[in-house]
């Protein structure tokens, strides 16, 4: 929520938009030239690259015992061992594929909803506008970690109900952006010219609005990863979580009862998660800056 | 003025009660969906055959759904959430026995990040670019990605165990029997880490706001115009521009109360603070259903009733916002 609250003040409302392929590359001039924002992307590329090859990394079962319980960092293993003996370092390189998943998915499911809900609520406006933005703010105020926890409680917390439950809850801010976007772009000139050859509603809501409101929605979805990320390992914390696979949220929960006499266990999780958010969010920053020019 | 205000406030609270409605039968689907009998939802899974008859009687489960959705409705108006079989006792009982410790863990790191919020965010404001400008907004970056069980865990780890300066968990010390104002200084001792913990947070939020909003006062006429008329630098700042500036940050609060309560409910179970985080995860691991629903209620009730205040108290703020009109 106050990354959406972030991200929505630096957003310009307009300009005259080009056509979206000289964007891109004009984008990606602007975006290398933000020291913050490639330092993200480089980070983000390397946790990425580690939870993909993690097979490759730590081969083997990240839950099986390797040797003694409780040894300290750079004793037998890397980052030591857990409470049943576990390597550490292995159960961090498996539990990065969980977080980056649930991250990526969860901002797919919850564009993909916002981009139907505020486009149509912007588009058509009437009565369609006002039935779906109501249902926008009962979403809105629904508290989601508190809604995850009961969901997971009753149907159990695999990460396909995560996924779904967190999609579910996080479009809210996507729809509504959107809409405003669509608001000031539906009575442009394109739009009118659109129209006045024929095209059908639908087809300039698909092929004229929506390339030109991308920008702002691809920032959005940007910071959602990193938040839906939190709320995963969050959950996984409370021990609602995937249980069938190591997550650093699932680590964190197991580090609890030992942080007195092993510190290692509760410190390593959570600074791959901490690093692994800032990346995220850093990178949409970037995108924000090189997307949403404010003097253009 | 007044009467147009007191309707303004009418007509927020009357747009407020249909989304607690829909609250109620997003609840109400909830027990229908779970899995097995939905008696054990509202009556706990520990009862005899009796008992559930009474509860079945009281919630008309044999009664069609649109019945059950009404008769749900009629006994949420009163109060009446169910029964915890955990404890033997209404939801509601349970719930209110253990608000004031959140509450106390939330009203002292909402008023302390929210009075530091301001003050960093001032300071990078007034020094844009510089060296503290720029540390604080590194430090906020990192806030944004720091999970607060992490934090906690940390500050746990280094204050408690490694240098020994505050408690390890609890509200107060179980082996003195502390009155008046010893009671005080131990219930402050426990509160520290965890009021840290869950401040931060909110510290990052205020203080990025604060100063984003000070950047643009600044740059307006009027404050020239304070210049001008010979004040020093910090009378321009603290009476003209910050108090168009925390607009922003007043909105922010306001929607960060949902926020505020998941983080409540994860720096309590580190910490073991015995309020209703710790309720919540304990009905989680004894399946109290009833319990859970109630407090899932709760929050969002709260939520809803802090987005109301907000717009209330901004009307009160900002002369320029118009309540007439919306």
């Amino acid at each position: 929520m106050s990354q959406a609250v972030i991200a929505t003040r630096t957003f310009s409302p307009t300009g005259d938009f080009k056509s979206s392929s000289s964007r891109v590359p004009r984008g990606w001039t602007r975006f290398r030239q933000q020291r913050a924002a490639i330092v993200g992307l480089a980070l983000a590329l390397l946790i990425a690259g580690g939870a993909i090859f993690a097979g490759q990394i730590a081969p083997g079962n990240p839950f099986a015992r390797v040797g003694a319980a409780l040894q300290p960092p750079l004793s037998t293993r890397w980052l030591g061992t857990d409470d049943l003996g576990r390597d550490l370092f292995s159960e961090l390189v498996h539990g990065a594929r969980v977080s980056l998943f649930v991250g990526l998915a969860v901002a797919l499911t919850s564009t993909g909803i916002g981009i139907v809900v505020g486009g149509l609520a912007g588009f058509f406006g009437g009565w369609i506008d006002d039935g779906l933005m109501r249902l926008t703010e009962l979403f809105q105020v629904v508290p989601r970690f508190f809604l995850a926890i009961i969901i997971t409680t009753f149907f159990g917390g695999s990460i396909f109900n995560i996924v779904l439950l967190l999609g579910l809850t996080f479009w809210p801010s996507t729809a509504r952006l959107l809409r405003a976007q669509v608001l000031s772009l539906r009575a442009r000139e394109f739009v009118m010219a659109a129209r006045s050859v024929g095209l059908g509603e639908l087809a300039i809501l698909a092929r004229h609005v929506l390339p030109n409101a991308m920008p702002v929605i691809i920032v959005n979805a940007a910071l959602q990863i990193g938040s839906a990320i939190l709320v995963e390992a969050a959950l996984s914390f409370f021990g609602l979580g995937d249980r069938t696979q190591v997550s650093w949220g699932y680590m964190l929960n197991n580090a609890q009862p030992f942080i007195a006499r092993a510190w290692w266990m509760s410190f390593f999780p959570g600074l791959a998660l901490v690093l692994t958010v800032v990346s995220v969010n850093l990178v949409g920053d970037g995108l924000n800056e090189s997307l949403n020019p404010r003097h253009d | 003025m007044s009467s147009n205000l007191s309707r303004y406030i009418l007509r927020r609270a009357l747009q407020a009660l249909p989304l607690l409605i829909s609250i109620l039968i997003i609840n109400f689907i909830l027990i229908h969906l779970a899995p097995g009998d939905p008696i054990y939802l509202l009556a706990g899974d520990a009862g005899d055959a009796a008992y559930y008859a009474a509860m079945r009687a009281k919630y008309g489960l044999d009664q069609p759904l649109v019945a059950q959705l009404v008769l749900y409705l009629v006994n949420a108006a009163q109060g009446q959430f169910g029964f915890s079989f955990a404890y033997n006792r209404p939801v509601f009982e349970v719930i209110f026995s253990r608000v004031p410790p959140t509450l106390l863990l939330m009203g002292t790191s909402l008023a302390v990040s929210t009075f530091l919020g301001i003050r960093l965010g001032a300071v990078s404001a007034r020094r844009a670019g510089g060296v503290i400008d720029n540390s604080i907004a590194v430090g906020t970056l990192i806030a944004y990605g720091m999970p607060a069980f992490w934090l906690g865990q940390l500050l746990v780890i280094t204050f408690a165990f490694w240098l020994g300066w505050f408690p390890i968990q609890g509200m107060v010390d179980v082996r003195q029997d502390s009155r008046g104002l010893a009671y005080f200084v131990d219930v402050l001792r426990h509160l520290i880490l965890p009021m840290t913990t869950l401040a931060l947070l909110h510290l990052a939020l205020v203080t990025r706001l604060t100063r984003s909003g000070l950047r643009q006062e600044l740059s307006e006429d009027y404050v020239r115009t304070a210049y001008a008329k010979g004040l020093s630098n910090v009378q321009v700042l603290n009476r003209h521009a910050l108090r168009n500036a925390l607009l922003p940050v007043v909105t922010a609060t306001g929607g960060y109360i949902g926020t505020l309560f998941t983080g409540a409910v994860l720096t309590e179970i580190i910490f073991a603070w015995p309020g209703l985080g710790r309720l919540l995860y304990d009905s989680t691991l004894s399946r109290d259903y009833p319990l859970l629903m109630g407090l899932f209620l709760l929050v969002a009730a709260t939520v809803i009733l802090s987005n109301l205040v907000t717009d209330v108290l901004y009307t009160f703020i900002d002369p320029r916002v118009r309540y007439e009109r919306e």
